[in-house]
């Protein structure tokens, strides 16, 4: 069973190789387009801005061998920055397109106050994750045994708002600002939040996630 | 909802141990730092930070090997610092499983070297720590190489700049009350949190679980790092192991003494004694 973790210049892929050793996966990293379409499975992670995370993916060759993997229906995993590449596009220092595989677009949590205190961005910790409507939407997907109002790590700015709502798998709550923080679309599943750096419950994602993939299922 | 506080167990090493100091100096060796990080870990923990306290004294950062152990095993966040001076070294502590790195003595040097870093790293990755002292005419200045040397910097300003550069996150320590147990300095604590649209973790000087309410209610702390409230705790619980390393002093594990100054406890009592004050942070 093959696993890549795209190696793109983006942040810290240790956390992310050893939370996929933990749950039985021995991912690879790479930054070859023929690994990722051999894959069986993909993890785009990601840590920093959208527009030279994108430059990157590019010059790496790495943007239609990702597009082709996604249409491929085998599970695909994106995190945080990985989440938000997906989207069609972001806003950060000036119009930049992403990948495209969701639509929607990426916005940064506004400046202002809450209560006489500065609304501090990033938001850098742990948050609690919710289904958007009813419980039980989360049954067959990679937050299936997660309880509602779980505790998740969150570091970033910008987040994701998905065009359709049926994309929406969970949602947080920052200083009031309501946002997407999981999204889903068919073999597509993506987190904001770090599932690597939150504890146990984050490791039961991977846990999912890595079962599916051992048992030759999509998501 | 207002947002939840974090909790960060703050890790000063030197060599191969687990140390702790008073003002940052006078340091005595506790430990294996794994064995410590373990333990918060699992007794809820929001995130890690190690620090190689006398890395910026000798030009070395000897944390790689520390850093990747607790990487393999410990899924929360662990921000990296101590003799970080150049691009390579944060990519090389980073590669080594740090998420974060956190810049004093570099960042003073040359503050370029936050922007730079945060454009390769991104802002989140790069955290920036400024240790402080109070002068007789009430200004806090900033020091480096943990609290040693004075560089005349003025303490708001700087933080402001810290910002402007792209940091992602201020460390703000009162070296004056660090290791004293007397409690945060509310005041320093406060105006930089107050002057920054980047989070604040207030450090330094707290003796018992009170002290971190009111670094959070009225110093506005966005996060709050202990040491000795936690690492005491720690040895009270499991007793002192034989195993540590043979660098630093060692005489204060072996006397079996403990530090009078500090109310000890553990992460799930301080998370509960916060909920308790409605104070809103991650339960275990």
């Amino acid at each position: 069973m093959r696993v890549s973790i795209v190696d793109y210049n983006a942040g810290n892929l240790y956390s992310v190789e050893q939370a996929c050793r933990t749950v039985g996966l021995h991912p690879i990293l790479t930054s070859r387009g023929s690994d990722l379409l051999q894959s069986d499975a993909l993890i785009l992670p990601g840590v920093g801005a959208f527009g030279d995370a994108m430059r990157n993916l590019r010059q790496l060759g790495l943007v239609d061998p990702i597009k082709e993997f996604a249409a491929s229906g085998k599970p695909f995993f994106g995190i945080c920055l990985g989440m938000q590449l997906l989207f069609s596009k972001s806003g950060e220092f000036g119009e930049c397109s992403g990948l495209g595989l969701l639509e929607g677009e990426v916005v940064r949590f506004p400046a202002g106050s809450v209560d006489g205190r500065k609304i501090k961005i990033p938001q850098a910790g742990w948050n609690r994750i919710f289904s958007p409507s009813q419980a039980g939407l989360w049954q067959g997907t990679p937050l299936e045994n997660i309880g509602q109002g779980e505790f998740m790590y969150f570091i970033h700015s910008f987040y994701a708002v998905p065009a359709r709502p049926e994309n929406i798998l969970a949602v947080s709550d920052y200083e009031g600002v309501r946002y997407c923080c999981a999204a889903i679309q068919n073999n597509i599943f993506a987190a904001q939040f770090h599932p690597e750096k939150s504890a146990r419950e984050g490791l039961k994602i991977y846990q999912y996630w890595a079962n599916r993939i051992l048992n030759g299922s999509g998501v | 909802m207002s947002k939840n506080i974090r909790i960060i167990a703050r890790l000063d090493i030197k060599g191969p141990n687990l140390v702790k100091g008073i003002h940052l100096e006078g340091l005595r060796v506790l430990g294996k730092p794994e064995q410590f990080a373990r333990y918060y870990y699992e007794t809820g923990a929001d995130e890690l930070m190690y620090t190689d306290v006398v890395a910026s004294l000798y030009d070395r950062n000897s944390l790689h090997d520390i850093v990747t152990r607790t990487a393999s095993e410990i899924f929360i966040p662990l921000t990296v610092g101590g003799g970080l001076r150049t691009i390579e070294d944060i990519r090389g502590i980073l590669r080594a499983g740090a998420d974060k790195v956190s810049l004093n003595t570099a960042a003073i040097k040359n503050p370029g070297i936050i922007r730079e870093a945060s454009r390769v790293f991104g802002s989140s990755t790069i955290v920036v720590t400024i240790e402080a002292t109070k002068q007789p005419d009430g200004a806090y200045l900033a020091y480096t190489d943990n609290g040693r040397e004075f560089t005349g910097v003025e303490v708001l300003g700087w933080a402001r700049r810290v910002e402007e550069l792209g940091a992602g996150e201020i460390v703000i320590t009162s070296v004056d009350r660090e290791g004293t147990g007397l409690g945060f300095d509310i005041e320093l604590t406060r105006m930089i949190s107050k002057a920054v649209s980047i989070p604040v973790i207030a450090h330094g000087g707290a003796g018992r679980v009170e002290d971190v309410k009111t670094v959070i209610e009225d110093g506005q702390a966005d996060a709050v790092a202990l040491a000795s409230i936690i690492h005491y705790e720690f040895i009270e619980k499991n007793g002192v192991r034989g195993d540590y390393g043979p660098e630093g002093n060692v005489e204060f594990l072996k006397s079996g003494r403990s530090f009078s100054k500090i109310k000890t406890s553990p992460f799930s009592e301080i998370k509960a004694f916060l909920g308790k004050q409605n104070i809103p942070c991650r339960c275990c």
